[in-house]
Order: C-alpha cells, then structure tokens, then sequence
C-alpha cells in the first residue's frame, strides 16, 4: 500500500467494471475478480482469494460482500467501503431509473409483454442454479439428503430454515457430510 | 418441477399488505442479509410476500425478473427498485443500506477474526452443510415462485420454464446460446396474450 489513493481508485474503477459483468448475480464476476486480484495487481495469494471467497460463503447476507473483504484486505476500511460502493453504486442506479420507467407504464402493452416474457425465463433459470448449486455441494448422500429433506420441508411447512440450517452445518462440523 | 402438486399449505398469501414505512423497510432488509446463508433469494420472497405480504407472488416474480437481467446483484438491484417504488429515492436508499450495510460489518468483524485465530477448515466442513440445505431451500423457493405460472398456464410459459430449466439445468447448454433462442420467443408470446 504505498500510494493509497491510487489503490483506491483502482478499486474503485476495477468493481464499477465488474459490476457491469455481474448478471445474474455477483458470482458471475468472481472469476475475473480472481485474475485481477491475485495475477494482475498481487494484492494477495491464491489461497488468501479463496479464504476471502470462503469466508464470504459463510457470511449471511448477498454474495456481493466478497467485494467487501477484498477491499478491506487490499485498503482498510476505506478499500472496503470504496470496492462495495463502486460494485453497487452503478447498477443499483441504473436499477432505480429502469424500474422507475418500468412502474410509469405499468398497463402499457410493452410493459406487459416484457415482463410475462421475463418471468418464465427466469424462473427456469433460477431452477437451474439451484441444481447447479446442488450439484456441486452434493457429494455425498448425506448431503443429497439434507438438500431434498429441506426442499421438502420448506415447500410444505412454514418452519423458519435458519433451524435447518443450523442442524445442516452441524452435520457438516461433525464430519457426517 | 412440482408443477402438479396443489398449493403449499403454507403460503396463502392473497393481497398485498400496506406499504412499509423507512424503518420497517429497513429493518425487513438487515433481517434478509442476516437471515441470507447461501443467497438471499429465499429469504426476501418469505419476508417480501409470505411475511410481510408486501407484494403478491406475480408482483414479487414481475420484480425479480426484471432484476436478474439488469446487471449487478440482482437482489440488492430488487432492494432498490422496491424501496423507491414504496418511498421514493430515499426508500430505495434506505434499503440498500439494511441490505448492504449489517453483512458489511459482519464480514469485516470476520475476516479480522479470522486473521488471527482462524480455523477455516472446521468452518469450510459446515459451510458443506450449509450448502446443500441452501441449495433446497432455492429449490422449494422456485417451486413456490412457479405456482402462479402453473396454475393460470398462461400461454407458453411454463413451457419456456421447463425448457430453460431443462437446456441450462439439465442438458448444460451454454447460457448466451440458450437465451438467444428462449428470450425471443418467450417475449413474442407474452406479446401475443396480452
């Protein structure tokens, strides 16, 4: 960290960047997060990208937040409150424009049209993701198990998921999954 | 995927409620983040429409939709499209900051944690578990966000769901591809029933 502003307003352009490439979710971007981060610039080791990824698993909260961990591993405090706002501050502003304009024609027929036409193509993309997802933290039958006894029993029973949770990662410490 | 089944006894939810006030918006969004293990998907359809009943199944779909195809994250994009619709900019803000701001300062009290007494691989074992719950949780969520779909089978749609569940999901066909030939015909449907 020898010039501090410099690294800031790199942070800062580098995540607006990202931000752009972030459809369908922050994870999206977290390859050409890791290049940057470990080849380009240095500013940690391979290992410490996937602690920080680790870590920002296992925190609750939108997966955005690795961008959090990394700006404060790269500049404090400051790094981490520059890299978060530069990876959010743009979308979410063009977010705020688009649903503005989407709301003010709410009933008009291309407005109806877009969005009958969004909703399936999304829904079958975020089923896909779920088995994406499924697949690769199913390795064992233990944890084919705990996905399909929480998919069963969060369909059916209004029970808060946090208990399932905290028995699933209970399971995973215990060395069962 | 459960397409068949009637609906889950839990989640009846009928009209929207009132609109939040600026606290309540926030308060709905730090309980998201902090509740969020494996994506907060999940948890802002049970606070948005089966708790707070702020917005009806078709509305919160409607919403989402529209955010997974702007770029960014699309729930923190869905945090600041609800909370301006509801309270103006100021609402829009406000939510961002109950979104962003307690995992934020989690994460940071974390890593600093972790830095000097961490033990990741006892953490990296739970998270194993974590995982796979998560990942039914998003299931049984997609099930509930498809039941409008099924039950008014509007043309075509949910044969464009299982098709893009089916091509992406299943088959493991490239995204861009799969969306080039989905998307237009999806929306000249949407288009064509109107």
């Amino acid at each position: 960290m020898k010039d501090s502003t410099g690294t800031l307003g790199t942070l800062a352009w580098f995540f607006a960047l990202m931000s752009l490439f972030a459809i369908g979710g922050a994870n999206s971007a977290v390859p050409e997060i890791h290049r940057f981060a470990v080849d380009v610039q240095h500013w940690m080791t391979d290992p410490q990208f996937s602690d920080i990824f680790g870590l920002a698993q296992l925190t609750p909260g939108p997966n955005v937040i690795v961008v959090t961990l990394i700006g404060y591993h790269v500049a404090g405090l400051a790094g981490a409150l520059v890299a978060t706002l530069a990876m959010c501050g743009p979308t979410c502003l063009l977010a705020f424009y688009v649903g503005r304009t989407f709301d003010r024609f709410r009933g008009a027929s291309w407005q109806v049209a877009l969005a009958g036409g969004l909703v399936p193509v999304t829904l079958g993309l975020t089923a896909a993701s779920a088995v994406v997802v499924a697949r690769a933290a199913d390795d064992t039958w233990v944890a084919v198990g705990i996905t399909v006894a929480t998919a069963l029993i969060t369909y059916w029973i209004r029970v808060n998921p946090l208990w399932i949770f905290a028995v699933a990662a209970l399971l995973g410490l215990s060395g069962l999954v | 995927m459960n397409d068949a089944t009637p609906a889950p006894r839990a989640t009846e939810p009928v009209a929207a409620a009132a609109p939040p006030g600026l606290s309540e918006l926030f308060i709905a969004y730090a309980l998201i983040s902090l509740y969020g293990f494996g994506g907060v998907l999940a948890w802002s359809r049970r606070m948005m429409v089966e708790e707070r009943r702020w917005l009806t199944p078709e509305q919160f779909n409607e919403a989402y939709a529209l955010c997974s195809f702007l770029p960014g994250p699309n729930i923190v994009n869905f945090s600041v499209i609800f909370g301006s619709r509801v309270r103006g900019p100021l609402g829009g803000v406000t939510a961002l900051v109950g979104l962003l701001g307690p995992p934020m300062l989690l994460i940071i009290v974390i890593g600093a944690l972790y830095a000097h007494y961490g033990d990741l691989p006892a953490l990296r074992r739970a998270l194993i578990g974590v995982t796979a719950a998560a990942a039914g949780l998003i299931m049984s969520t997609v099930a509930k966000m498809a039941l409008p779909l099924f039950r008014n089978r509007a043309l075509g749609g949910p044969v464009i769901a299982l098709a893009t569940f089916g091509a992406i999901g299943i088959a493991q066909w490239p995204l861009p591809i799969v969306l080039i030939v989905v998307l237009p015909i999806s929306l000249a449907l949407a288009w064509v029933r109107k």
